[in-house]
């Protein structure tokens, strides 16, 4: 089963690579950009076959490994 | 006294605090991450460097080691631990001290000396150090401390800082913080002070002949506060 998770920077967090991309943006001709925050997305391929264990699971690697709670948030994409 | 310095793969100021260690009267040895016992010390060191190439995060990887669980719980019984650079990252990644360290705020990567200011000297760290100010050096891309602003009074009530980024006179001021750390923050330490974090590498101020000598103030009285 394949899980996909991305991660975000906290709305606090000041994220300068987002702020470079959006005024590269802005100097290309996308003017109509309010905000860029760059974040990471990963998939995760497990064994595991039930829907909300696999999740749970996932959840704890977020908690441990995937982000830094102190400035990051995650989200889990439902499973296909 | 007894040190250990340990080695993740990617790091490279290992071998720099292993001579500077030695040249102050400390015995090293040399600890590489796969192991899972630390050797008896009285002081272990998380040194500069890559570690795990960055990846991820810098720090993550290392943090979930092997050698990092007898790291925390030597760190937990109150055995002083050292955090340089990419020390400090992982030292982060564990929670034994408290923040992260963000990209730098201009994006560029900083290798430079600068000054700082000793915060607090009731700590095995500091204590004795006679300058309030010393020359060291930095080199990063990731030294912007950030904490949550429950943190940060959790940390200024209980004196946490250990040295911020200032001018040659003291002076603690936005034009000389390097990368964009809260409050100019380059040091911090756990609520208990026998853990250390910093960026700046007072391995690299040993030899006047090299750069400065307020590396060698700062080992020399580290080995003294020890005895």
């Amino acid at each position: 089963m394949k899980i996909s998770v991305i991660i975000t920077l906290k709305k606090d967090v000041l994220d300068p690579q987002g702020k470079v991309i959006h005024q590269t943006l802005d100097g290309m001709g996308f003017e109509d950009v309010n905000e860029v925050r760059q974040g990471k997305y990963f998939e995760i391929d497990t064994k595991e076959t039930d829907n909300d264990k696999a999740k749970a699971k996932v959840e704890e690697m977020c908690k441990k490994l995937l982000a830094n709670l102190v400035i990051e948030n995650y989200k889990i994409i439902d499973p296909k | 006294m007894k040190s250990s310095v340990i080695t993740f793969p990617g790091s490279n100021c290992d071998r720099d605090m292993d001579v500077a260690l030695k040249k102050f009267g400390f015995k090293n040895k040399m600890v590489w991450h796969a192991d899972a016992e630390l050797p008896k010390s009285d002081l272990v060191i998380l040194p500069g460097g890559f570690s795990y190439g960055d990846y991820l995060r810098c720090g993550s990887m290392a943090s979930k080691s092997k050698i990092m669980q007898s790291v925390i719980n030597f760190a937990n019984s109150g055995g002083m631990v050292m955090g340089i650079c990419n020390g400090f990252q992982i030292l982060v990644e564990t929670g034994l001290v408290p923040g992260v360290l963000l990209r730098n705020k201009y994006l560029e990567f900083i290798c430079k000396n600068v000054f700082v200011k000793i915060n607090d000297k009731k700590n095995k760290y500091f204590k004795n150090v006679d300058n309030e100010i010393l020359e060291f050096h930095i080199a990063h891309n990731e030294g912007n401390y950030f904490c949550t602003n429950d943190q940060l009074k959790e940390i200024e009530d209980n004196n946490q800082i250990a040295i911020n980024y200032c001018d040659e006179n003291g002076k603690i001021e936005d034009q000389f913080n390097p990368n964009g750390s809260i409050k100019n923050i380059a040091g911090i330490f756990n609520k208990e002070k026998n853990v250390l974090g910093m960026m700046p590498h007072p391995e690299r101020m040993i030899d006047t002949s090299l750069s400065g000598e307020d590396g060698s103030l700062f080992f020399k009285n580290l080995i003294n506060n020890l005895k």
